[in-house]
């Protein structure tokens, strides 16, 4: 696999030289692979929307090196702002970004930005509105009169109009309900798959995670602690616990299971997962 | 520089004694020192009062280099101003080059004018530093309640106010967050001429101003649920209560406007 972005040794100070001076990231070395779904996972304050917005080039590293594609992305203006397209980021509460008249005006404002002609704009609006399953009919509505959770396709479908190699989501499905939890997912996902995107989703919510990423990693106090495919960082389940984390609910379910002496398997952490070890464990009780 | 580091009227939160003053007095030491500091003459004065000044910095604990900070966005006016008294300063010239001539006289109140400048926005912004916004307008609402009697809405002033400043944090750290989500969508807010620059403006301030109506609502709302309807009647969690170190600050006070007073007989220009 091979590096689309890399950090190394970045720090982040905010303020410096104020009472309010705080370090948010101590030189993290971090990496997302072409092609992955990878997930980023820390408490609020832990780092994690510092570390994201070095991504692309929004905030700049008080030291260490930012590298898109094997470059540093601060080497000249021009890559700075090119790298700004070629990884797109939505925001927490992005659909507080909407300014335009219509939903299609808002959409283009990225596709504009990067200079495109109006054909390759219109096209790109479409195609994104598509992944965001948002109707020809809504493209010419005022993004104002339109719910909170179709507020947020809009502000989503702004990101992917600029068909950015890598998205970073900033906990996309916050404060939606469990059905808009599950589209906006699911719209990520086809991203995902039709433009073999690099998907970087933050959040804190374990459940969530667990069931869609590929790979981890997790921020705490402005360092990574661990980075593997969720089986391998749930298997930290104690440490987890100690920054205030913990693991899905169906872990720590088998995690107890097994600790009261049933013969389980406990590093399961989906539901699917979970029916699939208590079948096999049935089914094995009732062979002997 | 990123927006959140502006200083310009902040709160910086310690613990003392100056931080812990009732901000009445604090209130009143101010406006007594600019008293001084406009009734001031002759070089004893001012030397008084830059080392009053200095001492409350002292205790106050506040760093220097937040007040350096401070005094960056005034720097041009305290500049323009002493250029002018030191050109058009009626007197006997020293230097004279075509219409341009300095005078001694011209130095001298240059040199007062910046002194004068410096020493009113420091001692208004230690003010600022070691008052919160809330014990501030607190402060004021107490300090200016005999105008009721002349039915001034001091309370609902006051509360304006206070409502105001706490909100101007949430604006800045709102303002920078919707530039960080605008600019990556490309959106470009330095470059271009003063049109394009003005223009790239309006992805920023709608959403501005949307999320601050939206926040006024909310706030009326939750308001109206705890029950508000006015200053009437209304008691408070922290009661104002002058100490033996406020009525100390305010005869300090008092102390440097008679000084300054005494100097202007002295030195009476």
């Amino acid at each position: 696999m091979n590096a689309i972005i890399q950090t190394e040794k970045l720090s982040h100070v905010y303020s410096v030289g104020t009472p309010f001076e705080h370090s948010a990231l101590a030189d993290v070395d971090f990496t997302a692979y072409r092609g992955e779904y990878l997930g980023i996972i820390g408490r609020t304050g832990s780092g994690k929307s510092t570390l994201i917005q070095h991504l692309n080039g929004l905030l700049k590293p008080t030291s260490g090196r930012v590298l898109y594609e094997g470059q540093d992305i601060w080497e000249s203006k021009e890559r700075t702002r090119q790298t700004r397209f070629n990884v797109g980021l939505v925001f927490q509460y992005p659909e507080y970004q909407l300014f335009e008249e219509t939903v299609y005006k808002d959409i283009s404002f990225g596709p504009k930005n990067m200079g495109l002609d109006e054909k390759e704009v219109d096209r790109r609006v479409r195609d994104a509105a598509a992944f965001v399953g948002l109707s020809d009919q809504v493209l010419q509505q005022s993004p104002f009169e339109l719910s909170g959770g179709q507020k947020r396709r809009v502000a989503i479908a702004g990101v992917i109009a600029m068909e950015p190699s890598v998205l970073v989501l900033d906990e996309p499905t916050a404060g939606l309900d469990p059905v808009g939890v599950e589209s906006i997912l699911s719209n990520i996902r086809d991203y995902h798959e039709a433009k073999n995107a690099t998907i970087i989703l933050v959040s804190h919510s374990m459940e969530e995670v667990a069931r869609t990423v590929d790979r981890l990693v997790v921020v705490s106090k402005g360092k990574i602690p661990f980075t593997g495919t969720p089986r391998e960082v749930f298997a930290h389940g104690d440490e987890l616990e100690a920054m205030g984390l913990g693991v899905p609910q169906v872990t720590r379910v088998f995690h107890r299971l097994k600790a009261l002496g049933v013969d389980i398997d406990p590093s399961v952490y989906t539901i699917e997962q979970a029916r699939a070890a208590v079948r096999g464990y049935l089914a094995r009780k009732g062979a002997k | 520089m990123a927006l959140k580091d502006i200083t310009l009227g902040q709160y910086f939160p310690g613990s003392s004694p100056i931080h812990k003053m009732d901000p009445r007095s604090k209130i009143l030491f101010t406006v007594l020192y600019i008293v001084a500091l406009f009734t001031a003459k002759g070089p004893l004065a001012y030397v008084v009062l830059i080392a009053a000044l200095g001492v409350c910095v002292a205790v106050s604990k506040v760093r220097l280099q937040s007040l350096v900070r401070g005094m960056k966005p005034v720097m041009i006016i305290i500049l323009i101003t002493a250029v002018l008294n030191i050109f058009y300063t009626p007197g006997d010239p020293i230097w004279q080059w075509g219409f341009l001539k300095i005078t001694a006289e011209g130095i001298w109140a240059a040199i007062y004018m910046v002194l004068r400048i410096t020493l009113l926005i420091n001692c208004t912004f230690l003010l600022t530093y070691t008052t919160s916004p809330i014990m501030l307008t607190d402060g004021l609402e107490k300090l200016l309640g005999p105008l009721k009697k002349i039915h001034v809405p001091v309370h609902e002033l006051a509360m304006m106010m206070s409502i105001a400043l706490r909100f101007i944090p949430t604006l800045i750290e709102e303002t920078d967050k919707i530039m960080s989500a605008q600019k990556a969508r490309g959106a470009d807010f330095d470059s271009g001429n003063l049109f394009q620059k003005a223009k790239a403006l309006v992805p920023l301030l709608v959403p501005l101003f949307i999320s601050a109506f939206r926040r006024a609502d909310e706030l009326a709302v939750a308001m109206e649920c705890r029950c508000y309807h006015g200053g009437e009647g209304r008691t408070r969690m922290r009661q104002l209560k002058f100490e033996r170190r406020d009525i100390a600050a305010l005869l300090f006070g008092a102390a440097l406007v008679a000084l300054a007073l005494l100097c202007r007989q002295l030195w009476p220009a």
